[in-house]
């Protein structure tokens, strides 16, 4: 029962009941719309980006504590980061919860995003864990329609 | 060579479900280190050996085409496959074995429908009539149908436990109705439809009926005949047979004036490239080789059922269904989604505000499969308001401690998200 604890943590429970940064950015511009049509998970992202410093960063959804924790610790972490950050992250987190690479060395400057370390564990889970942060990807890009895990 | 295991002798016995279990190898399984408890049972069911040991033997012993061969084995293939047909036939009370199409399940038996009768019957303007609780497979070969013919999709609501209103539905069919596609019990909530009420009315205003029987075959005996329905459809692997195969049961009447499904061989009598005559009933709707093992290990599954006496395995399911309802009932932080009072083989539920994909991750490492989601039925879960749900479902092989292991299960699950 341990992958269990290590999966939801406290920090990701907390996350799960009281995101932050739950809202919608009114003049945010950047945003897009993420799904992921196994389980029916659903998060927007918004940005408010000057030049390529994130300035605000926010998120509208629903879905399971997995997701919705890892779409909230996501915006508290990137804020005021660049999007050069922002990609370096994203690779870095992918490669966590995919068991790809999860030397801590590797992941130090992930700070308290490396809660979702036990992800790898539960492979279902790893799209739960991934679908924010594709979503920033293409909030960043603007890439025009719905983003899909699929 | 040994007889093939294809005939379980029907010896009427008391159900026990320890020995049941024993039937089913895969039961013995450990998930995470626990003893597999099985509790997915409307996603797909788990097989009895002797559907198994049915396939094996099909394989090692008779493999070769059917309906064409002079040669021996052709033969002895020929017969399985056709004798399951028959026991498939018997099984649903159906008329005559040609009114008995295999089919790859009942996904591809209701496309089958709505792309020959539908394509040939319902035109333009016309309404197609379907209900809120159906699954995505009983409304999207309608929606694509729909676009094709221009034709109207209209659909019976339910009411707050999950019952179909059947006042509603009087005032929806009307002389534009040209269909009624409907299913026997819910997927999502199990809620058993009054299919022999509903057709009554369809029929009183000439409505031919389609129903989708995947989720009623395993837990009700169904007679077609008394049912009165004009086409009826399920999945073999839903009723412990194997994936890939299905049957659509038609009324020969309608059958016979419908065009084919698909072309190719077997369901033809005679091709020239001038014109080609379709075969007689079944076979005209069934193109190319079939999966003649699965509709064998289909035969065996039925059988196996039949051992165990039909009526009792429903009073045995109901008995398994109050008693984990009874449990739900003592679980404050529980909330049944669906409160028909008519209900077979399912239970759906939320605990506390969890989302289902976390709870059936935490029972998974507890040896316990359910299913989280929205059940292929997101047109149900928007009308509840849900986004998804957990779904426990029965069958013959679970046990009173399957369900106590469940609720125990459900405790812990609230002590590591609570």
């Amino acid at each position: 029962m341990e992958e269990l604890h290590d999966l939801y943590q406290e920090l990701v429970l907390d996350h799960s009941k009281n995101p932050r940064n739950f809202k919608k950015i009114l003049d945010c511009n950047h945003s897009a719309e993420g799904f992921n049509p196994l389980c029916g998970d659903q998060v927007t992202v918004y940005l408010k980006l000057e030049k390529d410093l994130i300035q605000d960063i926010s998120f509208l959804g629903s879905g399971c504590a997995i997701s919705k924790a890892s779409a909230s610790l996501m915006t508290t972490a990137l804020k005021n980061k660049t999007t050069k950050d922002a990609f370096n992250f994203f690779d870095k987190f992918v490669q966590m919860v995919t068991g790809k690479n999860s030397e801590s060395s590797h992941l130090e400057n992930l700070g308290k995003l490396q809660v979702f370390k036990g992800v790898k564990e539960f492979p279902v889970r790893v799209k739960c864990a991934s679908l924010p942060w594709h979503t920033l990807v293409a909030a960043i890009q603007e890439k025009k329609g719905k983003i899909s895990t699929e | 060579m040994k007889t093939p295991p294809y005939n379980l002798q029907e010896e009427k016995m008391v159900l026990d479900p320890e020995k049941i279990k024993k039937d089913f190898p895969i039961l013995n399984r450990k998930i995470h280190g626990k003893p597999l408890v099985y509790l997915d049972n409307a996603a797909t069911t788990q097989k009895p050996l002797a559907v198994i040991e049915a396939i094996h033997h099909y394989y090692l012993n008779e493999n070769s085409n059917i309906h064409r061969g002079v040669h021996t084995l052709s033969e002895q293939a020929t017969l399985a496959y056709e004798g399951a047909r028959e026991k498939i036939r018997a099984f649903i009370g159906a008329k005559e074995t040609s009114e008995i199409i295999f089919v790859r399940g009942a996904t591809e038996g209701i496309n089958l429908i709505a792309q020959t009768y539908g394509r040939k019957f319902i035109g333009s303007g016309d309404e197609i009539v379907i209900s809120t609780l159906e699954h995505h497979s009983n409304i999207v070969p309608w929606q694509i149908l729909c676009e094709q013919v221009g034709a109207k999709l209209r659909v019976i609501p339910i009411n707050d436990k999950g019952e179909l209103l059947i006042e509603d539905l009087k005032k929806i069919i009307n002389a534009k109705t040209k269909l009624m596609g409907i299913t026997h019990v819910s997927n999502a909530l199990g809620t058993i439809v009054p299919l022999k009420e509903i057709i009554k009315i369809a029929h009183e205003q000439n409505i031919p009926v389609v129903v989708d029987g995947a989720q009623a075959i395993p837990h009700l005996k169904v007679n077609v005949q008394e049912l009165d329905a004009d086409f009826y459809l399920f999945s073999g692997h839903k009723v412990y047979g194997p994936t890939g195969i299905g049957v659509v049961y038609g009324k020969k009447n309608f059958l016979e004036i419908m065009p084919p499904y698909q072309g190719g061989g077997d369901m033809i009598s005679s091709v020239t490239f001038e014109k080609t005559e379709y075969n007689i009933l079944p076979f005209k709707f069934e193109a190319g080789t079939p999966h003649i093992a699965g509709a064998i290990g289909l035969g065996v599954a039925l059988d196996y059922l039949k051992t165990l006496d039909l009526e009792k395995v429903a009073l045995y399911e109901n008995e398994l269904l109050s008693y984990a309802l009874e449990k739900s009932s003592e679980m404050a932080d529980l909330q049944i989604i669906g409160q028909s009072v008519d209900r077979a083989g399912v239970i759906s539920f939320n605990l506390a505000q969890l989302h289902a994909h976390d709870v059936g991750t935490v029972l998974d490492r507890h040896g316990i499969a359910i299913r989280a989601g929205h059940h292929c039925a997101m047109p149900l879960m928007k009308r509840l308001g849900l986004e998804a749900t957990c779904r426990v479902s029965f069958a013959v092989y679970n046990t009173k401690e399957d369900v106590d292991s469940l609720f125990k299960a459900l405790q812990k699950t609230l002590e590591v998200l609570g």
